[in-house]
Parts: structure tokens; sequence; C-alpha cells
């Protein structure tokens, strides 16, 4: 690991000159040097870029809360420098000509990039298989996933190649990985963070995020991330808090809701049942009290999900048509619709041309009120559900994946068991509410598995929802475990 | 509902402009059935009086100022694309072919 493994231990660090930036990211690129041949989290590196912002931080030339820390970006963060992939053949030699709004923010606070990570294609996935660059595998059993679609932010973080990293999440794709690998991830809720410049997968339901190793590391992440931004015009006009200010005072009085559906749905692994509950009385014995609370449409949450989700992506993936950006095809053509249909053809994946497809269908005509205005009608319902239950509890916990990481390759030949892993997941991104993910315990395989919780909590209460979480946390030693890696 | 012919998902494929061939479509219906019969679940649910929710935020037209900004240079515009003659995006010919434009 680092010599100093998180964001608010490397920043103090730097700070304090026990270390210098320059050392610290030296030592980063070292471990992405050794170690990401066999793990794959990253697409690009940018050693020059990194180091150059290292000294600058070192020379007192740049401050800022972040200053001098290596980070990873998701690689569906528009950065200009080097490429923007989305780990697509599509965008393959893509270079954005701007920084998204997040990669300015956190450049302002003197975040170093040491490079860009991998993701299943366009975010579709909850694996990081569906990569045209080849899968990331997880730290703490490389024959396993690392979740998806953020799975090469996760593995980076949890291997050490940085002290934090940056995600999207459209239906589990930050709060998955970080289950399975052992992290603290946080899906914002809709609206807080600025959207510019993450390449649109599902325009009503992507948020950016950050990946920590413990739930301070998040919030401080959040207080860059989050804000206004006049080139989102879905980002809203709530003041941004200080997450960190009060992050270690417990709440007075916690209601910690138990959602009755969420236990109907079989699939459950025992050991991550059993996690969780432990994680239950943990608050129990810390005061809280525990209210059972209902979210009936639950069930329909990943129906409506890939509905809604699809028809936004076949949309928002109209734009790649081989003429202004992207892959042509090199085939003759006899007219520009045949540009268009191979250049789709050979730039995509088979995943997201699934998604196209079932997104295009769903719009069709005679198809476009029984699917998407249906879907967008139990999207109101699901909203409703967690708005009555937030009248009853502060937040909703529950399992964060119904499983550990699973073998590579376990899933890849049946896209429905692969959509069935974001049944925590999706209900939290289709009603827009905060979501966020920590490590609750490890299977006791021989190679222990992160197992990881989910805090539900309702929209723009990120704030308390980091502070109900560091009540945990500092009750537990979970989120101090490190893979063993050679 | 869900019945997905190899006829409609040519149909569709054409919609999406996506050329596949034929093995990629016949396995495409099958995969797509499973997922919408999946996805039909959702016809069971009484929506009756509920109204559509686009998206989460109970926001409206955002209007700002109508002012000049900075935006991208021509150079920039065209330096992603696969073929250009500046200040040009170039294309094969666009009129003329087998397939109706309009789709």
């Amino acid at each position: 690991m680092l010599a100093y493994d998180t964001l608010l231990t490397a920043r103090d660090a730097i700070r304090a000159k026990k270390i210098s930036s320059v050392e610290l990211t030296r030592q980063a690129l070292d471990r992405i040097e050794k170690l990401d041949k066999s793990i794959h989290a990253f697409n690009s590196t940018y050693a020059d870029l990194a180091l150059a912002q290292a000294k600058a931080v070192d020379e007192g030339k740049v401050t800022g809360p972040l200053a001098g820390v290596p980070i990873a970006l998701k690689d569906n963060l528009c950065t200009s420098f080097g490429t923007t992939t989305c780990s697509s053949k599509m965008l393959e030699n893509f270079h954005a000509p701007y920084d998204a709004t997040v990669v300015k923010k956190l450049a302002a606070a003197g975040a170093v990039f040491v490079g860009k990570t991998n993701l299943d294609e366009f975010a579709m996935g909850s694996s990081t298989e569906n990569s045209a660059f080849g899968a990331t595998r997880n730290p703490w059993d490389t024959t396993r996933i690392p979740g998806g679609s953020s799975g090469g932010s996760a593995a980076a973080l949890a291997s050490g190649m940085c002290a934090a990293s940056i995600g999207s999440d459209t239906g589990g794709s930050i709060r998955q990985p970080a289950s399975l690998c052992g992290l603290v991830g946080l899906k914002p809720t809709y609206g807080r963070v600025s959207r510019y410049g993450l390449v649109a997968f599902a325009s009503s339901l992507d948020q950016i995020g950050p990946f920590g190793w413990t739930v301070s590391d998040a919030a401080l992440l959040m207080n860059v991330l989050a804000g206004r931004d006049p080139m989102d015009s879905t980002s809203v006009e709530i003041p941004v808090p200080d997450y960190l200010a009060d992050i270690n005072k417990p709440l007075a009085g916690l209601r910690i809701g138990i959602v009755k559906e969420y236990q109907l749905g079989s699939g459950i692994d025992p050991q991550v049942k059993a996690a969780v509950e432990a994680a239950i009385k943990t608050y129990q014995s810390m005061g809280a009290t525990v209210v059972e609370v209902s979210c009936p449409h639950t069930e329909y949450g990943i129906a409506a999900y890939y509905v809604i989700a699809p028809c936004e992506a076949s949309s928002n993936l109209a734009r790649y048509d081989g003429v202004h950006f992207g892959h042509r095809t090199a085939e003759p053509v006899k007219d520009i619709i045949e540009l268009f249909s191979k250049s789709r053809a050979e730039g995509f994946g088979e995943e997201v041309q699934r998604r196209i497809m079932i997104g295009t269908y769903a719009l069709s005509s005679g198809y476009y009120d029984a699917y998407y205005v249906r879907a967008q009608k139990i999207r109101a319902l699901i909203k409703r559900d967690f708005d009555q239950a937030f009248e009853k509890c502060d937040v909703i916990l529950c399992p964060t994946s119904p499983t550990p990481a699973f073998k590579a390759g376990e899933k890849t030949g049946d896209p429905l068991q692969m959509y069935l892993c974001d049944v925590f997941t999706v209900t939290c991104n289709i009603a827009g509410i905060a979501g966020l993910s920590m490590p609750c315990g490890f299977t006791t395989s021989d190679k222990p598995l992160p197992i990881g919780m989910q805090l539900l909590g309702p929209t723009f209460g990120e704030e308390k929802l980091l502070r109900i979480a560091r009540m945990y946390e500092a009750a537990t030693d979970w989120h101090k475990r490190r893979p063993k890696m050679d | 509902m869900a019945q997905i012919t190899p006829d409609q998902v040519q149909h569709v494929a054409r919609l999406a402009r996506l050329a596949l061939p034929p093995q990629r479509l016949e396995k495409l219906a099958g995969q797509l059935e499973s997922i919408l019969q999946y996805v039909d679940k959702i016809q069971s649910v009484d929506v009756t009086g509920i109204e559509p929710m686009a998206h989460a935020l109970p926001i409206k037209n955002i209007f700002r100022d109508d002012t000049i900004g900075p935006s991208l240079s021509v150079e920039q515009v065209l330096s992603n694309a696969p073929d250009a003659e500046s200040p040009f995006f170039k294309v094969p010919k666009v009129i003329g072919g087998d397939e109706d434009s309009a789709g």
C-alpha cells in the first residue's frame, strides 16, 4: 500500500511535510507499474502530468483541500489531457476538447491525476468485464470481478494505486464495486454534482461520486465535487455544507429503516445477510431504533430501470455516427445510413448494442406507452415509497449487493442474471435519492471477500447520511483491512 | 407481449442504425425476448392516476442571460472527426442511396 493510503492521511502528511507529493505520487505510479498487469484497473496513466501536478504542490504553487493526493478518474469523465474512451472501441482515440466540471474542481483542489480507470463500456454493466480493453480483476481475489461499472476506480483504490478515486453511478455503478472491493462509495442525490463532461449513459439517472477507504474521505471529496454548475441545468442551487465538519458527531435518536420487501427476494448470500444483520445490531447498541418500513414497488425496480436506462441510452448514444467523432468503418459504404450502421456495429460492444436495441424497441411506435411511459409512472411510485419511508426513518439499511464478488466469466453469458446484481441499488437512482455503500464484514473463504452494506438517505441528505455511516465506521474495523497483494 | 420475431429484431436494428450479421440478430432475438419478458412485470402494476416522472427533481426550465461565452474553435471541433476538410466534416454521398433517410 501507499505510505499514506487514505485521502485524509495522505493530504495531512503532505501538509505536514512528512512526505512530498512527488514521493507519494511515485509510489502510486510504481504500484500501477507493478500490479496493474494483473488487475487492469487503468485504461491510461499520466506519469508526467501527475509528477508535474505533484511538483507544483510541493513547491507551494498549488494548495487546496486535496493538494498533492494521487487520484484516479473513471474513463468516462472528459479530460483535456489524454483520451476519454468509455472503454469502448468507439472512443478509443477520442481526445476530449475540455475538462468535465468535476475534473476542473478536483484539479483546482490540488488533486494529482495518475490515470483513467477501466469501466464496463459506456458504464453499462456490473462486473467491468464489458470493456473493449479487457476486464478488471478484484484485488482481494484476482479470479473474481471487482463489480461495475466503476470497477477500475474501485480496484485502483483497493490495490493502493491511488488514495481516492472518482466513479459514476447510474444503477449502482459506484456502490456495488465499493461493496465488492471493501470501500466506501457514495452515489449523491441527483442534481448534487454537475454531470457536465460525464459521457452520458442515462441522463436522468447518472451521478458522479467518490470512492474512499473511509467515510471521511468520501465526505472530503464531496466538499469538492458538489455544487451548482451553470453548465448542467439539472445541478441544483442548494448550498453545499462542509460534509466533514460534523462527521464525528453521532446522530441522536437515530431511526434505522428496514424495508419489509427487501427480505422477500431470494438469492441473498447467507454471509451477506448475517453481516448486514450484525451491522443493524451494532447500530442498536449505539442507541438506534429499528423501524420496519414498506416500499411496495421494490419488486418492479429492476424492470422499470431496464426500460428507463436503455431508452435514455439509445437516445444518448445516437450521437455516435462515425461522422463527428469516434470510430468510422473502413469498409466501403453506399450511403450515409450504411456509414452510420456499420460504424456503430463495429464500434459498440455486445452489451451496449443490446441496451440500444432494448431502448429502441421500447421507444418505438406502438410500444412507447406500454414501456417508457409506464416505467416513468412506476418511477413516480418508487419515489413515493421512499418519501413515505423517510417520514418514519432517517436512513434505510440493506445489503448493497446480494452476493460478494463473483468469479470472472460467471455471469457474462446471461445478461438478465447480470442485471439482477443491481436489485438493491437501482431504486436509489430511479428515485434520485442518496446512497452509500460501506464495508460491514468479510466472507470466511480462503481469500476473504469484502461484504458491503448500503445506507439510503433522502434527497440532499448527504450530510446526515455520511454522519450515520461514520457512526458505524467508528465502532468497527472493517475499513482498516487491505487486500494482500504480491 | 414480448414475442420477438427475427423480423422485429431486424426492424429495431435498422431503427438503431446497427448493421448486425444474421447470427448476431438471432442471438439478440432470444436475449431481448427474455429481458422483455422480465420487464413485462411492469404491466401488472396499477398506475391509474399516476403522472409519469421524467426525473427526480422538482425543477422546471432553467433560464440564463443570453450572453456570448467562450466556445470551441473550428479546429477543436474537427480534431476528433474521422474525416474533415475545414470547416466541414466529410461524409460519403448523402443523397440518392437505396434507403429513405427518414428511416
